[in-house]
């Protein structure tokens, strides 16, 4: 440049410079483009290789194995009482019932091969049949084929992923339990079909019978609590805050203060549910009431913040029209204000929802992490949620618990899906622009 | 009779104050008087005076008769167990609630069996002592709001005084959760400290809690539980650089093409594309990072003759990356596009292309709230949970090396926290110290980025 400027250019030398210099500064400029859809591909790549890594373990985990079995339900052994009620069959013989009719196919020898034939069918088998008898006792004494579901191991070895070349020592399965496997699909016996077990059982250690419904449940009512306190609590303070606080230091701590809040790493907030509700209160762990109550504490930023955005987007004249035909203030917030600022406030309310759904550290940190079977039927029976039950299975050892908890991601990222979607539909149908 | 009939009950008789009010102020309306306010503001006035008070008393007495009883039952525990060394509140309080519900495993001793009587007897006496205030208040103040009913009585203004009040009361429940979240901190924090040296928490080089048990048993393994923290904020720190050398470069490039040279197509397509990455539960990171990406790292570092650690900070580190790309690229997109047109066409109008346009005016100009975007996502990071506690493992190494397994502050918290623990150790109590480290943290972190937000938009507006 210093060259340059020391003597004088013509005007032609100094386009030649120019021109020569544009090629290069093109092709800077291209590579920052390039650099860029780089980065996109990058980031939606990522993106796509997680969802297929979810998908492709998560759809076969809502299929499982079944084997079909010629049962003959006898009346005594079922039924011992005979009143047909659940403890009477709970005291009954199912059980061995099942292994009679399994025995009958694959006819095992000696007390080895019965024990290795018992493997097959999962442990849960007789409480099928009881339900069965239940729901109709009609089936008493006759002979019904009945799918049960295989026991994971076999389900795992079905699938391929235990393979029948490795050693018979190194297997979970051996081989004489392999040899009935192969009796049974030869007899067209073993099917792979729509599992009965996943959207409605509860949990349970046993992978082929888990079931998210429990955690389902739980989560509906956390998000019910959830939403029956921080919504009213978050539009009341929005309104107070845009409409009627005073310009003082007060409202100004309040407004810093719910800023800091929605920056607090959520895991504080399961603190302060064990510190406070747990600690202080003596509220039971566990319970959805209190895992609503957390989250509640949680979204409320959130909430706040969006709110008051929609209420600030009112245009003044139409409070000015309210107020010009009499309104008094309050008339003209509740008539006129909150309906009109109602999409965006719901807006941000589901997006707030649709976090605390998948929020696990601070229902972690209350007890949410039990082992619990029964389904929660209110919001202060103990219980656990969706993301709870996905990091307690992703964490069980057992092959079919992966497919499992891939499930539940999908049904979960179902639902959010459905969630932000309403939230995008809502926004874009009722949100006006003045 | 529960404690639900009882709200159900209490609600039932504001309703009817609510139509006893309404039919008052009607019926003085049919009498040709001219009524201050609409007849239904009567109704919602005498409704609201019998609700509020006697809500306020059903809460204190539901929430505050648990605390007297825990605190009165003591009295039926025998000497020799409150006096022992082992004697946990928690616990003996968790045996008799169980007795209370019903649950038993095996044989009860007598003082339990005689505790939770007398619990179930409070717990009936409490509800009966509620039942009678709360509906006597009902009754009570309802019926002194109905008397104020006449013609001149201005219930309108009243009822919007009342309305006003609860609006603002409902803004203190933000600050009442600040002020829980920093008491519970810092009272178990202090309780931590009187134990531990703050200079051995701060400075100390192993964090090694789990001796606690052994050390309470008296197995003469005293001192082997050590709580300094560095290692754990090393561990956070090197998991949150990591995530920050992918999001960083991605999050940046990706809002400088999206806010530049994107169509309208491209924007509308990969804006929420990106944005669905930050609405991924933590959760499904975790198991992402814990079963896909980490055995892919530990089988490519061994190709290469790399030993990677199965639950190695990288992994952690590269998903909470991809996690908090969408935090820096959308607040960037937020700031590029905020730099004023003008700027960008005097750049045009000397020649540039749009590569100098971008480093040499748009960059520097939205420099500050590009860090502010970097700042938040570290804040984000350090107070990630799940995708460590899930993938990184609870080994504290102090280590820098990527390829080994790490831990990290959120990580210990939930270890510590999750089931049942008892208040009184210092392995419980240092899971508050922590917290209390990673509040001030984020908040800084917070503070700092709000700070040079601000003093950016000053210079356009």
């Amino acid at each position: 440049m210093n060259k340059n400027n020391s003597k004088m250019l013509t005007a032609d030398e100094a386009s030649k410079i120019v021109a020569s210099s544009v090629i290069r500064r093109r092709k800077k400029d291209a590579r920052l483009k390039t650099y860029g859809r780089i980065a996109i591909g990058l980031a939606v790549s990522f993106l796509i290789f997680l969802f297929v890594s979810i998908f492709s373990k998560g759809i076969p985990g809502f299929f499982q194995y079944y084997v079909t079995l010629d049962v003959y339900l006898d009346r005594d052994r079922l039924d011992p009482k005979g009143d047909l009620s659940p403890e009477s069959l709970y005291n009954g013989d199912a059980r061995s019932i099942v292994l009679e009719s399994l025995y009958k196919v694959i006819n095992p020898k000696g007390r080895k091969e019965k024990k290795a034939a018992k493997k097959i069918i999962s442990s849960n088998a007789d409480v099928r049949i009881s339900k069965m008898v239940l729901d109709n006792s009609k089936i008493l004494g006759k002979t019904i084929s009945i799918t049960f579901a295989v026991d994971d191991d076999i389900d795992s070895f079905l699938r391929g992923y235990i393979k029948r070349e490795t050693p018979s020592s190194e297997r979970r399965i051996n081989d004489t339990v392999i040899k009935f496997v192969d009796k049974l699909s030869a007899e067209n016996r073993i099917s792979y079909k729509f599992s009965d077990y996943i959207l409605t059982g509860s949990a349970s250690r046993s992978p082929e019978i888990a079931g998210i419904k429990g955690a389902f449940i739980g989560s509906m009512l956390t998000l019910a609590v959830c939403f029956i306190i921080a919504f009213p609590l978050g539009v009341a303070t929005a309104v107070y805050l845009e409409e009627f606080a005073p310009k003082n230091r007060i409202t100004e701590i309040i407004e810093v203060n719910i800023n800091n809040l929605a920056a607090v790493p959520s895991v504080v907030f399961g603190i302060l549910g064990l510190a406070i509700f747990i600690g202080v209160f003596g509220m039971p762990r566990s319970i959805p009431l209190l895992g609503g109550m957390v989250l509640a504490l949680m979204t409320l930023p959130t909430i706040i913040i969006s709110s008051r955005a929609a209420i600030r987007a009112v245009p003044p004249s139409i409070k000015d029209a309210a107020y010009g035909i009499g309104a008094s203030k309050l008339q003209t917030i509740f008539h006129h204000v909150l309906p009109l600022a109602m999409p965006g406030m719901l807006t941000g309310t589901i997006i707030g929802m649709a976090q605390a759904l998948g929020e696990t550290a601070p229902l972690l940190m209350i007890g949410m992490v039990a082992f619990i079977v029964d389904i929660p039927g209110g919001v202060t029976d103990p219980g656990t949620v969706l993301p709870v039950q996905i990091f307690m299975w992703a964490d069980f050892a057992e092959r079919m618990f992966i497919q499992k908890t891939s499930s539940a991601i999908i049904v979960l990222l179902v639902f959010l899906i459905f969630m932000n979607a309403a939230a995008v539909i809502l926004r874009k149908k009722l949100e006006r622009r003045w | 009779m529960n404690e639900y009939t009882l709200l159900i009950l209490l609600l039932l008789i504001s309703l009817l104050w609510f139509y006893f009010g309404n039919k008052t102020a009607l019926s003085l309306k049919n009498k040709q008087l001219k009524l201050n306010s609409l007849p239904h503001y009567y109704g919602i006035y005498v409704a609201l005076y019998s609700i509020i008070p006697s809500l306020f008393s059903y809460l204190l007495i539901l929430v505050f008769d648990g605390i007297l009883f825990s605190n009165l039952i003591m009295e039926f525990v025998p000497k020799e167990i409150l006096n022992s060394p082992d004697f946990n509140k928690t616990i003996v309080l968790a045996q008799i609630d169980n007795a209370v519900r019903g649950i038993y495993f095996g044989e009860q001793p007598d003082w339990v069996t005689i505790a939770s009587n007398q619990m179930i007897e409070w717990n009936n006496q409490s509800l009966i002592l509620n039942f009678f205030c709360s509906i006597s208040l009902a009754l009570g103040i309802g019926y002194l709001g109905f008397k104020n009913i006449h013609q001149e009585f201005r219930s309108r203004n009243s009822v919007e005084k009342i309305i006003i009040s609860l609006l603002g009361l409902s803004s203190i429940i933000a600050i009442l959760t600040t002020i829980g979240i920093v008491f519970s901190v810092i009272f178990e924090s202090l309780r931590f400290f009187a134990i531990i040296p703050a200079s051995e928490f701060l400075f100390g080089l192993t964090w090694n809690p789990q001796f606690e048990g052994a050390e309470r048993a008296g197995s003469g393994q005293e001192g082997l539980a050590s709580y300094g923290s560095v290692p754990l904020f090393v561990g956070t720190f090197l998991i949150s650089l990591i995530a920050l050398c992918v999001s960083v470069p991605i999050g940046l490039f990706s809002a400088v093409y999206l806010s530049e040279y994107a169509n309208k197509k491209e924007r509308s397509i990969f804006k929420p594309l990106l944005e669905i990455l930050a609405g991924i539960p933590t959760v499904v990171y975790g198991f992402f990072a814990a079963l896909t990406v980490a055995p892919l790292m530990r089988n490519g570092g061994s190709l290469i003759g790399l030993d990677v650690a199965s639950e190695s900070a990288l992994a952690a580190g590269f998903v909470m990356g991809i996690m908090i790309i969408p935090f820096i690229s959308s607040l960037s997109d937020d700031v590029i596009n905020a730099v004023p047109q003008s700027l960008r066409d005097a750049g045009y109008g000397l020649g540039s292309t749009k590569n100098e346009v971008i480093t040499n005016v748009i960059i520097p100009a939205a420099l500050p709230g590009i860090i502010a975007s970097i700042i938040l996502a570290v804040s984000r990071a350090i107070g990630e949970t799940m995708i460590v506690v899930m993938a990184a493992g609870l080994a504290a190494n102090l280590s820098f090396n990527p390829l080994d397994a790490v831990t990290t502050v959120t990580a210990q918290i939930v270890t510590i926290l999750v089931g049942d623990q008892e208040f009184e150790s210092a392995k419980t109590l240092s899971a508050f110290a922590l917290a209390l480290t990673l509040i001030v943290i984020t908040l800084i972190l917070n503070f700092y980025a709000l700070h040079v937000v601000k003093k950016y938009r000053e210079q356009y507006e």
